[in-house]
């Protein structure tokens, strides 16, 4: 589905439209509620805006999802960051005594950045992606989503487009939102396998025995590095980027790979990497050339912190004008940044006639509505209109899985209540 | 603390069980009476077995078969005698609580205190049998499992290539615990242990560093909490004096108390710095005299050591002036500016406190050096390829300059600086372990001074090999209390004396 051509002049305009009739404030709502399990758990939930003119203000909180609403509807933020729950309303953090105001808890989140792979991708750079540095991301979404379930135990994350070149995890299980920061810098260190700045060369190194993770995430690995790394980004063909690929390789090494430099298909050449690797034995280069080249590189920084900000899902990236939705991993080879709705298109898409008259019908059947109910079922019906469909469907979804935990946890309380 | 149980439970029968564990965490405090001579000699002891623990982990790497089989020997012959298990037992529970009392008053103490008692933990639950371990572990609420037979073999070959088996211990052979990934960080940070669906599993060997972190959270919060009730056991006549030596017998110097005021000259300091400094204090001597200044960090660290070595306020005052005034400064700009920190150094002006000369723990961990500083510890803070030019320029034979290098490598810097003595005083073993800067000095001046001072230097060698349970303490057949009070202490000091 083309996007429509999305000019940042206009986000003025589309903004209010955008607030009023398709952000998913229902399903927002239940999300940060968790349930309504533990008190006050949204009311001291920090929100950071961006507003026009670049002016920034943090410490937003609300006590309902109507005061979010009528807030977010007045303000029109370019920007929505989502921060932690604090021990008091975020709005009220300036009388509470000095000390006292403490950042209690919040989803563990990731932050990959496609400007962090720079030195390893040829097509593009800063923050330009194309569907050929996009496998980057896939890989790092699988490698990642793996680990947190499989290794950590995770059950609930959900993935969300950045909007513009990269993507979030935000894992919302309960265990997770408790971490505290020394909990979250080891998880992110667990997962990290990239080492070194600009002054590195060789990013990762690897000993022996291989851990069972980096077994696993070689796996993902090398199922997408021939189509990535040898025909798309093309490691081996150009002289220049087949140096950088060679300075990984140990000098003994090398002098044996040269001879077969007339070997012009790319997969062929690798393979003489590849042969020389398993002659010998406690070195791991071809191993190590495929992680640097692929392996999820995060910011430790932005998970550690519990009162760590973070770009919220749904809100609008201002430069691309893309909604940051959430990913469905079951598609997620086919998952396409550049066919995510803008804000242009939804809103365009708003004033399209209603194709499906069945549904209208069955609306209008509804017994007697009060004016509230029929403004929410219109909003309701809008979203559903868009491209935005699809993805609030999915965090439906999403939602859905983590309500059992909540039942669960509100029916122990009450039971703990009743017993006396 | 909470009992867990809803009945209350006779004294006796929490003891019978608290006392059916070889080891505990010392979580709940005793609850009954004993007498005075019997609170002095269970804290002497319990001191006595700590410091053996400390003496034992600078000389021997900790947990080898010597530092086993020595400190085995000191629990069961000197201080933990032979007898029923109960009472071996209750004797280890009070003088824990007794020394925590002593020991919670500043962060220096209560940092030695949770060292030692971390490390003597350590080799007890190590000497442990596997069922009493697991026993512990569940007795005091760290539900860690192993994990059976059967998943063992299951997990086998992820266990084998995660787990850090130095030893080559096969999988088969040892147990494995499996616990929520929370309590195990470090581990999890740096990718040694296996995790499956947050939980990592743990082999035997490495379950002593989880319960050990434990150990040392819970007792550092419980020295915090005794520090605030210390008022009221210090109102307590008959226990202050003897708390209030306990705790200077740990350091059993803090050089506060000046012994050889006057003694030295200026002159002779120059002479000094080469043959008796050690070599942080050699530094900043020399960097004095180079460049006529010092900043505030090596102000302080080398103006204090020369107050500990008797230097007096009159003769300090000059020491600095003159060197000073070489510089760029002029009499005036020092009488106003320096004169006044060198008073406050010896309690003359502000608050009036006495500091006391820096220890080497506080050299080597507190305020490192920046670009311009000269203070802190060579060991520790100069790149090793500076300190091995130093040293050789101060003529150490190279071999020696690499055993130095190899020490500061394993990061025991004052076992190198100890070595850096052995081989400027051409002695094969120190008699001391060294903890202060003054320390360093005042033995130097014993193994040069010669005569008298190589009698008591070989005195102190015999010491440790004596069994001190021969020495004891003298103790008077009945007599008043504070007699035997200044008894008792008086024996503390020399007993200590050499640490």
């Amino acid at each position: 589905m083309p996007s429509s051509a999305y000019d940042p002049a206009c986000l003025p305009d589309f903004l209010p439209l955008y607030y009023r009739r398709l952000f998913p404030f229902a399903q927002y709502y239940r999300w940060l509620n968790y349930g309504g399990v533990q008190k006050n758990y949204f009311q001291n939930r920090e929100f950071s805006f961006t507003l026009k003119d670049d002016i920034y203000v943090r410490y937003q909180s609300f006590s309902s999802q109507s005061e979010l609403e009528k807030e977010m509807q007045k303000m029109n933020p370019y920007k929505i960051d989502i921060g932690a729950v604090y021990s008091h309303r975020p709005n009220q953090h300036n009388t509470v005594k000095s000390g006292s105001f403490q950042a209690l808890e919040k989803e563990l989140v990731f932050d990959i950045d496609m400007t962090d792979y720079d030195d390893v991708r040829s097509c593009c750079s800063a923050a330009d992606i194309c569907s050929k540095c996009w496998t980057l991301m896939t890989i790092a979404i699988r490698i990642l989503d793996r680990a947190l379930r499989r290794d950590f135990g995770f059950h609930h994350l959900l993935w969300v487009y950045s909007g513009r070149r990269g993507v979030h995890c935000w894992v919302c299980d309960e265990a997770a939102r408790k971490l505290s920061a020394a909990a979250r810098s080891a998880v992110a260190e667990y997962l990290s396998l990239i080492k070194g700045g600009e002054e590195t060369v060789k990013k990762v190194m690897l000993t022996d025995p291989i851990h069972p993770f980096i077994r696993e995430s070689l796996a993902v690995v090398k199922h997408y590095f021939p189509q990535y790394a040898l025909q798309d980004q093309n490691i081996l063909g150009r002289k220049e980027s087949e140096e950088k690929v060679l300075a990984l390789v140990p000098e003994d090494i090398l002098s044996i790979f040269n001879i077969h430099m007339a070997e012009r298909n790319p997969e062929r050449r690798w393979r003489h990497i590849e042969v020389q690797q398993t002659a010998k034995k406690r070195q791991y280069f071809e191993k190590e050339i495929m992680l640097q080249y692929c392996y999820p590189r995060l910011d430790v920084n932005v998970s550690k912190g519990v009162n760590h900000l973070l770009k919220s899902p749904f809100s609008v990236h201002p430069k691309t004008g893309r909604i940051s939705v959430p990913i469905d991993l079951t598609d997620v080879d086919k998952f396409d940044p550049f066919a995510v709705p803008t804000i242009s298109l939804i809103c365009e898409e708003l004033d399209r006639p209603k194709a499906d008259e069945d549904e209208a019908k069955s609306e209008d059947t509804k017994g007697k509505e009060n004016e509230q109910d029929s403004t929410e079922k219109r909003k309701i019906r809008d979203y559903k209109r868009t491209s935005l469909a699809k993805y609030v469907k999915y965090f439906d979804q999403f939602l859905a899985g983590m309500a059992d935990s909540w039942k669960g946890k509100l029916l122990k309380q009450s039971d703990l209540q009743k017993e006396f | 603390m909470q009992f867990p149980s809803k009945k209350p439970k006779a004294v006796t029968d929490l003891k019978a069980e608290l006392y059916s564990q070889p080891l505990q965490f010392y979580g709940q405090p005793p609850l009954e009476n004993i007498s005075l001579s019997e609170f002095e000699s269970f804290a002497v002891d319990r001191l006595k077995l700590l410091k053996t623990v400390e003496n034992l982990g600078v000389s021997y790497v900790k947990l080898s078969d010597d530092y086993k089989k020595k400190l085995d020997n000191e629990i069961k012959t000197q201080n933990f005698p032979h007898g029923e298990q109960t009472e071996k037992r209750r004797k280890d529970h009070i003088s824990h609580f007794i020394l925590r009392l002593a020991y919670c008053q500043t962060e220096d103490l209560r940092r030695w205190f949770i060292q030692q008692e971390v490390d003597l933990f350590k080799y007890r639950f190590k000497e442990l049998e596997c069922s009493e371990k697991l026993e512990f572990l569940h007795k005091n609420n760290l539900q860690y499992n192993t994990i059976s037979a059967e998943e063992k073999n299951n997990l086998r070959e992820k266990l084998a290539t995660s787990s850090y088996t130095a030893s080559g211990v096969k999988v088969e052979e040892q147990d494995f615990y499996k616990v929520p990934f929370q309590d195990a960080l470090d581990l999890v940070r740096t990718r040694k242990v296996y995790l499956e669906e947050g939980y990592v599993y743990i082999p035997h060997n490495e379950i002593v560093t989880i319960v050990l972190n434990d150990f040392r959270t819970r007792l550092s919060k419980a020295l915090a909490l005794t520090a605030r009730s210390l008022p009221a056991v210090h109102s307590d006549e008959r226990l202050q004096p003897l708390l209030t030596h306990l705790s200077h017998s740990y350091l059993g110097q803090d050089y506060s108390v000046q012994k050889n005021v006057g003694k030295i000259s200026l002159e002779q300091i120059d002479s000094l710095a080469g043959k008796s400094f050690p070599l942080c204090m050699r530094q900043l001597h020399q960097t004095l005299r180079d460049q006529h200044h010092l900043r505030h960090g090596g102000r302080m660290q080398y103006g204090l050591f020369l107050k500990g070595i008797g230097l007096s306020l009159e003769q300090a005052l000059q020491f600095w002036r003159m060197e000073f005034i070489r510089g760029k400064v002029d009499a005036d700009k020092f009488d106003k500016a320096y004169a006044y920190s060198i008073r406050h150094m010896f309690g003359k002006e502000g608050k009036r406190a006495d500091y006391t000369p820096y220890s080497c723990m506080k050299v080597i961990l507190s305020n490192p050096p920046s670009q311009g500083d000269y203070h802190g510890c060579p060991f520790r803070h100069s790149d090793p390829e500076l300190l091995k030019q130093k040293l050789q320029s101060y003529k150490v034979s190279p071999s020696g300059v690499s055993q130095i290098l190899e020490l500061v490598k394993g990061m025991h810097y004052q076992l190198a600086c100890q070595k850096y003595f052995e081989l400027t005083h051409n002695v094969e073993d120190t008699a001391f372990s060294l903890s202060h800067p003054n320390q360093y000095f005042t033995e130097s001046q014993k193994v040069l001074g010669g005569g008298k001072d190589v009698k008591r230097e070989t005195d102190t060698l015999q010491r440790p090999q004596e069994n001190s349970a021969a020495r004891g303490l003298t103790r008077e057949p009945a007599g008043d209390e504070s007699q035997h009070l200044a008894e008792i202490t008086k024996n503390l000091e020399t007993d200590f004396q050499d640490a």
